[in-house]
């Protein structure tokens, strides 16, 4: 890991709302090309962790960077999935992945092949002229992914995205999300609550402590791909992180 | 469990059909199909399915809030046609009473028996205990955490001594540390009062953490497709051998049968 590339640098960050300390005095780094996972126990701040980095809270103190800069969404290559669907009601899902690469104005072209490209990923080719009332849960989950992925962010941030979708479903989209990943290298930073689920997509798992929010160790998650629930390691380690952050 | 204990639930040849009025045509969506399912007293069953495959219809029609279009339900030797207070249900959405609070939202069952006083507040601070939830009798439900309602809904359902509770999915919504703190919580409860539970999940963890027994569903229309007795020692963990290797053996089922 030594010899990588730093992607994202985080250094001192500290948030606090009114007299609640929720970051306090956070650093880390993300390298290129990365899985990172950050697990912490149920309202510890993992979404106020991801909201002060990527600046849709304004920060107390401390400094973000991306390639050596200031982040900056305007500028660096950002995508964000939220925890709920945030697809556009009014656009077809086309018009939902296209929507991104409009905006960043890529010329009609490279807009058409991109668009291409991530829909039959996602398996979306037959619904591009659907409207998201018309999908389920997890089609619109997947367009999300594809807008996300359609723009080739250097960052790519997920805040658990599949918290409320079915397991079988959840599984299937986790290995879609490893397929997408494995093929375009985009860095991710990806939050939850679900120990396994860390367990299974990471290259590196960060594990925050409860509030005021500190790192409380990082682990480095080599098990080879792709991986098993059942395997020995697997479980191994999955105990290893659960015992870290247990409090139920 | 397996052979022993009168049958509490009885439920046969299960029809279901929702019908939707369209202005081109009807539109005829048969959700159940041939659905059989027999749970003995005390015995924990777990249903467990895809989305959208029926797991609602099918307890709603147990606990008599929703009607069938053929077959028999029988629940405590009784024909089901409509709800009764010996079947008790712990919703999906907490479905609590926010303007009342915790003491009587558990004790609204026996309240409106017209029990007395003193006794619906004794039985109330019970399964208050039970819960966990001591010195929360006074609070209103939007005070509380998302698995703490779900604590006051079990309490509830507990209250009306039901001889059968139907649960659909009540950890549904709830992450999955608290999740997992709540089925911990559940196995206690219902060590301590032994009651026949039918319950809803589509979590394969929680199904096999939970049950003497899962049923496991089709896709719609829905009917049984693999029955699993897990006896797995318990307390269980969800990371033992045994527990994994149901868990993929189910998954596998699923995979090939279903998706």
């Amino acid at each position: 890991m030594e010899d990588k590339k730093i992607k994202v640098e985080v250094r001192n960050l500290t948030k606090s709302f009114g007299n609640l300390l929720v970051l306090d005095n956070v650093s880390f780094e993300v390298f290129d090309g990365e899985f990172l996972c950050i697990v912490g126990p149920t309202g510890c701040g993992k979404t106020t962790f991801l909201n002060s980095l990527t600046k849709l809270y304004d920060i107390d103190s401390g400094s973000i960077t991306v390639d050596g800069e200031e982040i900056n969404p305007r500028k660096h290559n950002l995508a964000y999935i939220f925890q709920e669907y945030s697809t556009m009601e009014w656009l077809k899902v086309q018009e939902n992945i296209e929507y991104g690469l409009k905006i960043k104005k890529f010329s009609p072209e490279a807009i058409k092949q991109r668009t291409d490209i991530v829909i039959q990923m996602v398996g979306l080719d037959k619904y591009r002229n659907y409207y998201p009332s018309q999908l389920s849960a997890s089609m619109l989950q997947r367009v999300v992914i594809a807008r996300a992925f359609a723009i080739q962010p250097d960052l790519l941030l997920m805040d658990e995205p599949y918290g409320q979708l079915d397991l079988t479903l959840k599984y299937k989209l986790e290995d879609e999300l490893i397929k997408m990943w494995e093929r375009q290298r985009t860095t991710v930073l990806f939050i939850t609550h679900n120990i396994e689920e860390a367990v299974y997509l990471s290259d590196r798992i960060i594990v925050l402590t409860n509030k005021p929010t500190k790192i409380k160790t990082e682990i480095i998650n080599n098990l080879p791909r792709p991986r098993k629930v059942s395997d020995l390691e697997f479980v191994k380690l999955r105990n290893q992180v659960t015992d870290l952050i247990k409090w139920w | 469990m397996d052979n022993q204990g009168k049958i509490k639930i009885q439920c046969g040849h299960l029809h279901k059909t929702f019908h939707a009025k369209n202005r081109k045509q009807d539109e005829v969506n048969e959700v159940i199909r041939d659905f059989n399912l027999q749970v003995r007293e005390n015995e924990f069953v777990v249903l467990f399915g895809p989305g959208q495959c029926g797991k609602t219809t099918i307890l709603n029609i147990l606990a008599g809030l929703e009607e069938k279009n053929s077959g028999t339900v029988v629940v405590n030797d009784i024909e089901v046609t409509g709800p009764r207070q010996d079947r008790g249900m712990v919703y999906q959405t907490t479905a609590l009473f926010p303007w009342l609070k915790v003491i009587d939202n558990v004790a609204f069952g026996p309240k409106m028996q017209g029990m007395k006083h003193s006794d619906w507040k004794k039985k109330a601070q019970y399964y208050i205990d039970l819960v966990g939830l001591t010195g929360f009798e006074k609070t209103y439900p939007v005070k509380l955490s998302g698995g703490m309602q779900q604590r006051v809904g079990i309490a509830r359902a507990y209250c009306n001594d039901p001889e059968v509770i139907f649960m659909d999915e009540p950890f549904g919504h709830l992450d999955a540390q608290t999740r997992y703190l709540m089925e911990e919580e559940i196995e206690k409860i219902c060590n301590g009062e032994k009651r026949t539970v039918v319950f809803v999940t589509n979590n394969i963890e929680e199904a096999i953490y939970l049950a003497d027994r899962i049923v496991l569903l089709t896709n719609t229309p829905t009917h049984v497709d693999k029955e699993y007795v897990v006896d797995i020692p318990r307390p269980r963990d969800y990371t033992s051998p045994g527990f994994l290797a149901l868990r993929e053996e189910i998954t596998a089922r699923i995979d090939t049968t279903n998706l």
